[in-house]
């Protein structure tokens, strides 16, 4: 490949290879301060179908060491977007050592809150607004609880902001540093937060899970606890590799839930989601 | 040293990657993901004074192979019980046998579909036993359904509603359009028993099933793999018999073309007159160890002619024809 970029976050190391410029460009702007893995986990590739599409109306096809079929490409101008849906792709495909939960997560004083819930539950937007309130973040879109141990490792990839959070990560953060603003992507609009310092020196740091939310934006606040029952089934959804994992995957799982409290929370606005959150925190840590 | 051929070096000798670039073991890795050997990769170099990093990827690809091997004896296992009732001779092929039967093929490789031999005259009782027992097709095409009836080695694939995974049922091990027709009979009455009923085939016939399924069908993908199949059973079981048993089944060029060829890329232990490469011996290791060091599939036109052979393979030039029409009209479109 032509252009490459060469990524570690948290304990999994990207080589991104492209037939663009662009997309390694950005990448290595924004994940300037991250460190480079001498021999990567996995390989992502952003490719052009047929050699003239690299110039005429380009289109990013994602793929890599493991690929799904049929998924469909993205224009040049949403290069970025291509380069972490192939990252995660990777994560969600052939992660095999951690299990993995699609949700945000951030640590104060070594113990961590996971947040998951469904696209659009805010699990990215409160992560980023807690971050700027002085927690670390950990990540935004994977956790990743080490069957082992049955601690949660860090996946600090670059927060990506959809739509209406993105005015509210800006109000929250003016000196974060954004990435440049996609329109109309699959998910509507999408713009990327870089971590901040702390979040990447820290980012090989495992923390201790100490409660789970199950966020829900945009219903009447509320909240009520939710039995280690439903939190596993409700996990094993979130989770992209619980299967493959067999009876570690299992076992990580139950100790989860087992151990950890959980709460359902509904929130009108994320000034309230924010409260709620740190509220609970309070008591839980 | 292309990619393809460095990985076959380290199959053949992992010491040799000792000295290894972080280059060089990117690019191994992502060839032998490409080609479904990571977990095979890993098994040959485990032991060795690997960097932290390559350690850190081989322990993980050991354990997901064996999770690929725990759940491909499981469904071994459903299988077994939902046909045990009819009594019939359940013979299971390729990765599942080999994982079944504990050869050493079967060391970090990776298992995808359920594949299992059954005689021809009672496929269909099995098929109703396997439709009962949770198992549905997954090819609502009756053209589909119609031509694997008509002219495969095997039933259209079946999928396990719950576990989600594929089981495919032969009653021969080539389709029936090929050119070469091996004796399914003699498959069967030779396979040996394992201890919890099921089969396997005979120490030849797993052999000759190796090598008709390299070179006699398909287009040479997953090559490196399947040869590797090939050199770990002559390696541990010797070529006595073989090409005899490999003549009987009509499979006897294909035979000795996959004996020079396993010689060549793996250091094969094979008699004299399998060790010489002919010039189309060339071109099917040029075809074998196609990949960039992305992993991704390289020399277009040879990969090509290989896919335009396969077809040839297949079926004769007037059927091809007409298969080539029906599927256009259905709106299909060779990809790529």
């Amino acid at each position: 490949m032509r252009h490459v970029a060469h990524l570690q976050i948290g304990p999994a190391g990207f080589r991104i290879g492209s037939d663009w410029r662009a997309p390694i460009a950005a990448l290595e702007e924004l994940y300037r301060d991250y460190p480079k893995p001498e021999i990567p986990d996995f390989n992502v590739h952003l490719f052009a179908a047929r050699p003239w599409r690299r110039f005429l109306r380009p289109a990013i096809h994602i793929g890599g060491d493991f690929t799904i079929p049929d998924a469909a490409p993205l224009p040049l101008a949403q290069g970025l977007l291509a380069a972490e849906m192939g990252m995660n792709l990777q994560m969600a495909l052939a992660q095999r050592r951690y299990l993995l939960l699609h949700a945000s997560a951030v640590e104060r004083n070594g113990k961590a809150v996971l947040m998951t819930g469904i696209s659009g539950a805010g699990k990215s937007t409160l992560a980023a607004l807690l971050m700027a309130r002085g927690w670390r973040l950990m990540g935004d879109e994977f956790v990743l609880i080490d069957p082992a141990t049955g601690l949660a490792h860090a996946f600090p990839r670059l927060i990506s902001l959809k739509n209406q959070a993105i005015a509210v990560a800006r109000a929250a953060l003016p000196e974060g540093r954004f990435g440049p603003l996609l329109p109309g992507t699959p998910k509507g609009d999408i713009r990327h937060l870089v971590p901040d310092v702390r979040a990447i020196e820290k980012m090989a740091e495992p923390a201790e899970p100490a409660l789970l939310l199950f966020p829900r934006f945009g219903f009447e606040a509320a909240e009520r606890p939710v039995p280690p029952s439903e939190a596993f089934v409700r996990l094993t959804q979130a989770s992209t590799n619980y299967v493959h994992l067999a009876e570690r995957g299992f076992d990580a799982l139950t100790r989860l839930v087992r151990s950890v409290p959980a709460r359902a929370i509904d929130y009108p606005d994320t000034d309230s989601g924010i409260a709620l959150v740190e509220v609970l925190s309070e008591a839980a840590l | 040293m292309s990619p393809g051929w460095r990985l076959a070096h380290v199959l053949r000798d992992p010491g040799t990657a000792l000295g290894f670039t972080a280059r060089e073991w990117t690019e191994l890795f992502a060839v032998a993901r490409a080609e479904q050997m990571a977990g095979t990769l890993a098994h040959r170099l485990n032991g060795l004074a690997l960097p932290p990093r390559v350690q850190r990827l081989v322990e993980d690809a050991i354990a997901s192979a064996e999770q690929v091997r725990q759940a491909a004896l499981w469904e071994a296992e459903m299988a077994r019980r939902a046909l045990a009732p009819l009594g019939m001779k359940v013979v299971l092929l390729k990765g599942t046998a080999f994982a079944a039967a504990g050869l050493s093929p079967s060391a970090g490789r990776n298992i995808g579909d359920l594949d299992i031999l059954v005689p021809r005259d009672r496929i269909e009782e099995a098929e109703v036993a396997l439709l009962a027992a949770g198992w549905e097709w997954v090819k609502p095409d009756p053209y589909d359904d119609a031509y694997y009836r008509r002219w495969m080695h095997e039933l259209p694939p079946l999928i396990h509603r719950e576990r989600d995974r594929m089981i495919d049922v032969h009653h021969t091990i080539l389709p029936l359009t090929a050119r070469i027709r091996p004796d399914a009979q003699a498959l069967l009455d030779a396979s040996e028993p394992l201890e919890n009923g099921l089969c396997i085939l005979s120490r030849t016939d797993r052999q000759v099933h190796a090598v008709a399924h390299l070179l006699a069908d398909g287009d040479l993908a997953g090559g490196m793999r399947n040869l590797w199949d090939f050199h770990c059973l002559i390696r541990d079981e010797g070529t006595q018999g073989l090409a005899e048993r490999a003549r009987h089944h009509g499979l006897g060029r294909e035979m000795a073309r996959a004996g020079r060829l396993s010689h060549a890329l793996y250091g094969t232990e094979v008699p004299p007159e399998w060790q010489r490469l002919t010039l189309l011996d060339r071109l099917y290791l040029r075809r074998m160890t196609a990949r960039d060091g992305w992993g991704r599939g390289s020399r277009k036109f040879t990969r090509l002619a290989f896919y335009v052979r396969s077809h040839w393979l297949r079926m004769p030039p007037l059927m091809l024809a007409r298969h080539l029409w029906t599927k256009y009209r259905k709106g299909y479109r060779p990809v790529g």
